[in-house]
């Protein structure tokens, strides 16, 4: 493993400024980044602990919504009486972790910015993964890769728990970094990158996630996983919705190199959840799909795992 | 001579109660030190350096920017340049350092070149395979003739992948080299004598004067009985470094070359009379595991039939080899044969428990075992009230059974213990087998504590080293039974021995001794019990030593089980995925020695059955030939939610218990898959004929029997 530096500034100035130099990335719950390092797939000189930091910390009301600090652990989030009352597709997405340990120490910043899971990725061959001009996924083993947005070469998937529900719900992100503070909807952290020199995030270099704040709840919302096994296992494809006044969103997770917004299936739930109109959003859901040589399964997943998350949320 | 035969049932202490495992406080509080826990003073770390590619040839090893690494010790090439690498993570370099982190770092230093070769990796289409080896066919009868005036006909191709041991205490050892002449060696191993032998012949010293040493381990499943590449090795860098060395194998390392159990697919077609009488049986199969490809699966499964044919075919792949998988090869013949009788009982239109039973007599000795245990499982399932045809449950989640029958061997392999009475009343056995975690230190004391009608508390199990009473490899179910004589053989001749010793002291002839009930009785009544303890203080200074051996003098021991399960699963139609609800297990052994650790056996089978059924095979890319998912995120284990409700019934009493001892690691293990795949079947109304059931097979099985 390659050496690095350890760093654990108090301010989010300061953790700026640590992540300014070349190789330093943010460390918050260490799930993702430490088997990453782990395995060779990543090796930054510079380690910037974000823990430290209290503002980052803690989930809260305000005067118009609900902000969740970037180092927030998802068991925490299980617990806050608004998230599972309110926002129930995001507790429901904590709940499908499936490990208690995971839960324990991941952090909703650490969840938004994961790596893909994809194995060309996890040893070493890169984000976007070439053999001799071709994406490797695509003429490789792509069981649980991309079935959406995977025209380029990129087909790997974005396995956040978290960002399916939250934009659904119409979250905001915050991010800071050396030109200061910006938002924008969370959907716009997320990018299909053309090669492995590019990132999986609209981050700029040495921008840090720092909050998502959520709309105040009015919406009927709900999470539903796909799994081979009940207990640990990423999803095989997973679905949010959320339903509030006259519009709806679908969110899709494991499908796509970003969480997959189908605005289709959301069309189909803008005139309210019943039994008609959450199959109608699953079928539309599927509409679309481009499945590689291994995962045609994934699309009869999408199509019931939407129609299950909007039978859910309507059950409450 | 003592009468050697295990004590009448109305005689029995503590054979066939519910004795917890003597090493449970210790493992769960984890004083229990595994290879893996030693740790040596001055000891190096060895890592290796393994081949990305699947198929190449070295040309060239560099190892000086290892060699200059701050903390490495020794670097030492295992395959120098020009040798031809078979598989993806074949050890090329073991790099020695002070400490982990420093071995790693200089082993990613070691600069090896590869001329790249072609490979072959996935075997699932028998036609791409470039070396395929087709065995000879072997014919009983006219099966042509006979399917094609058979009343009912079935035909089917079924599958199950390649999958690895996935031992959760990965291989390897610690190495220490006392002096020039004397290595001791704590392996993780199922075989501390063979391994003594082994690295004696590769390191050129007498065997003897390899000590090998395994007081726990942490799973083998039949991928542990060799000293290895690895073992070697470490030896040799302790050796080289005059240091202790530790060197164990990474998860990667584990899942893709420290053993496989082969793919088996299949063809088949099998024919019945209007009575359901299976009249014949056709079938092909092939399956690889590793550059060997796979030998032939016992097709079909314990039946056998007037009409039947089967032909094997071996696909060597450029993947880690295989190693005996626990039962080696019957799990897969189990799937393949009881998958297809599923389907020709439901070509016959009968409930397969009447099917298996018509044609019962098939299988052979074991016939009226099977029907008693189907009489069993059927009440424990509820079979009778339950079953319905297939494809009978509607709805979205649909439930179904099915059944399943094995058997195997087991009879107690070559064994010597030593059993050892102090005046202090201790009682010792000292045998050179090794407890795999299955019990086997449990039921060597349980047997020694019936034979001297003692406490368990009042005996002692000395065992897991190489120096001791030489013992076979814990593998084929063979542990139990070799174990259990060889110790009962030697306790009944110490015992003997003692009253020759003390009879005189007590002025009473040898014969007219006993013991029981931690007392010392007197046949004839001339003089009261006496304590055990007062007793053995008349031996002396000198403590009483007697041995015993297996296979020796006298019924103890047997081979031959049987053994049925069934399955209740829940198949989701929409989503694939199948979940387990209950699995009744009725398992025979013979005399059965210790009820708790009997069911623990059978319990473990069951969950390495789910797992194998549902979630668990080797992925191959056919890009770089490497195994994807050589971790334990996408090499996917059964959790605890995963393995439903398991009930396990062990046959016991007249008809089982005189038969002696017999193993039972292998045989519950087999027929969970097949149990399980014939119960999806029978929800899903249409062959689940794939395993793992993953939902992207299940779905696929859905969609093509027009059920989507």
């Amino acid at each position: 493993m390659r050496a690095f530096e350890y760093t654990s500034p108090k301010t989010v100035a300061d953790a700026v400024a640590m992540l300014s130099s070349e190789g330093a990335v943010a460390l918050a719950g260490g799930t993702d980044l430490l088997s990453l390092m782990k395995d060779g797939a990543a090796s930054p000189s510079r380690l910037v602990n974000l823990k430290g930091i209290r503002d980052l910390e803690g989930a809260h009301r305000t005067d118009d919504g609900f902000r969740i600090g970037a180092t927030t652990r998802l068991a925490s989030l299980e617990e806050n009486p608004t998230i599972r009352e309110s926002y129930p597709a995001v507790a429901q997405a904590v709940a499908g972790v499936g490990s208690r340990q995971v839960v324990n120490m991941r952090t909703v910043g650490g969840d938004l910015c994961q790596r893909p899971r994809c194995w060309y990725f996890r040893s070493g061959f890169g984000l976007v993964p070439m053999h001799e001009g071709r994406s490797m996924a695509k003429i490789g083993d792509n069981r649980y890769h991309a079935i959406f947005g995977n025209s380029g070469d990129a087909a790997f998937v974005n396995t956040s728990s978290l960002a399916p529900p939250l934009i659904a719900l119409g979250a905001m992100v915050t991010v800071s970094g050396p030109d200061g503070e910006r938002s924008m909807a969370l959907e716009d952290l997320y990018r299909t990158p053309a090669s492995s020199d590019e990132s999986e995030f609209t981050l700029a270099a040495g921008e840090i996630v720092t909050a998502v704040t959520l709309p105040t709840a009015s919406a009927q919302s709900a999470t539903y996983d796909v799994r081979n096994r009940k207990g640990f296992d990423w999803p095989l494809v997973s679905a949010s919705v959320a339903v509030s006044g006259g519009s709806a969103r679908v969110v899709l997770g494991q499908v796509a190199p970003t969480p997959w917004i189908s605005t289709a299936a959301g069309a189909a739930l803008a005139g309210g959840l019943s039994e008609e109109s959450a199959a109608a959003a699953g079928n539309a859901a599927a509409e679309g799909a481009s499945p590689l040589s291994g995962n045609a399964y994934k699309v009869q997943l999408t199509r019931v795992a939407v129609k299950r998350a909007a039978m859910a949320a309507m059950e409450g | 001579m003592p009468e050697y035969i295990w004590p009448a049932a109305a005689d029995r202490r503590l054979i066939g109660t519910r004795l917890s495992r003597l090493d449970g406080p210790v493992k769960t509080t984890g004083k229990a030190k595994y290879a893996y826990d030693m740790n040596r003073l001055g000891m190096l770390w060895a890592v290796m350096v393994q081949s990305p590619h699947a198929h190449a040839r070295i040309t060239g090893i560099d190892t000086s920017a290892a060699e200059a690494v701050p903390g490495v010790v020794r670097v030492h090439i295992i395959q120098d340049v020009g040798a031809e690498i078979q598989w993806a993570h074949d050890e090329i370099v073991a790099v020695a350092a002070t400490s982990e982190e420093a071995a790693r770092d200089g082993a990613a230093a070691v600069q090896v070149d590869y001329e790249v070769l072609p490979h072959f990796v996935t075997e699932r289409m028998v036609d791409d395979a470039p070396d395929a080896q087709p065995a000879q066919a072997e014919t009983t009868g006219d099966p042509e003739a006979a399917l094609a005036s058979a009343a009912h006909r079935a035909e089917g191709s079924y599958h199950a992948a390649q999958i690895a041991h996935c031992s959760l205490e990965s291989h390897g050892q610690v190495a220490e080299w006392e002096d020039p002449e004397n290595v001791t060696v704590w392996a993780s191993t199922q075989a501390i004598s063979g391994v003594a032998s082994q690295l004696g012949e590769a390191i050129g010293i007498p065997a003897s004067n390899v000590h090998v040493e395994t007081q726990y381990m942490g799973g083998g499943f039949g991928s542990k009985f060799s000293a290895d590449r690895w073992g070697v090795v470490g030896v040799e860098l302790a050796r080289m470094t005059g240091r202790p060395v530790k060197l164990m194998l990474d998860r990667d390392q584990e899942v893709s070359v420290a053993g496989a159990r082969p793919s088996t697919h299949s063809e088949v077609t099998a024919g019945a009379d209007s009575d359901g009488n299976v009249v014949a049986w056709n079938s092909r199969s092939w399956g690889s595991g590793g550059p060997a490809g796979a030998g032939s699966p016992p097709i079909p499964y314990v039946f056998g039939f007037d009409n039947q044919s089967h032909a094997h075919t071996s696909v060597p792949t450029n993947t880690g080899p295989a190693r005996a998988w626990r039962a080696p090869n019957h799990p897969q013949a189990c799937f393949v044969t009881m998958r297809a009788l599923e389907d020709l009982a439901h070509a016959a239109g009968m409930d397969p428990l009447d099917f298996f039973l018509k044609n019962i007599e098939r299988t052979g000795d074991r016939a009226q075992t099977y029907v008693e245990e189907f009489e069993k499982g059927a009440e424990l399932m509820g079979w009778r009230d339950r079953w319905r045809p297939r494809g009978s449950d509607t709805g979205t989640v649909r439930r179904g059974l099915g059944l399943a029958l094995h058997t195997w061997g087991g009879r107690g392999h070559r064994s010597n213990c030593e059993v050892i009475a102090y005046r202090d009343g201790l009682v010792e056995a000292r045998i050179g087998s090794q407890d795999l975690g299955t019990g086997t230190r449990t039921v060597i004391a349980l047997v020694l504590a019936e034979t001297f009608g003692l406490g368990i508390e009042q005996v002692k199990v000395t065992m897991g080293r190489s120096v001791l009473p030489t013992s076979g490899a814990s593998g084929g179910s063979t542990t139990v039974g070799g174990v259990s004589g060889a110790t009962r053989r030697a306790a009944l001749n110490a015992a003997e021995a003692v009253f020759e010793r003390i009879g005189p002291r007590l002025g009473t002839d040898p014969t007219n001794l006993r013991l029981r009930d931690g007392m010392l009785h007197f046949a004839d009544g001339s003089e009261s019990p006496m304590p055990w303890r007062q007793a053995a203080a008349l031996i002396g200074v000198n403590p009483v030593t007697a041995a015993g051996a297996n296979p020796g003098p006298g019924q103890l021991t047997d081979s031959g089980v049987g053994g049925i399960q069934m399955a209740d699963v829940s198949v989701d139609m929409e989503t694939g995925v199948v979940g387990i609800n209950r699995i009744v297990a009725v398992q025979d052994c013979g005399l059965i020695l210790d009820m708790k650790t009997a069911e623990s056996q059978v319990y473990g089978a069951l969950i390495m059955g789910v797992t194998y059924a549902l979630t668990e095979e080797r992925v191959f890319d056919p890009v770089t030939g490497r195994m994807l998912n050589a971790d334990m995120e996408f090499y996917k284990l059964a959790g605890i939610a995963d393995v439903g409700e398991m009930i396990v019934h062990m046959m016991t009493g007249p008809g089982y218990d005189e038969r002696g001892v017999i193993g039972l690691g292998e045989p519950p293990v087999i027929a969970p898959g097949a149990a399980i795949a014939n119960a999806a079947t029978n929800a899903a109304g249409v062959p689940i004929n794939e395993m793992p059931m993953t939902p992207e097979r299940v779905l696929a099985a859905i969609e093509a029997g027009g059920m989507a």
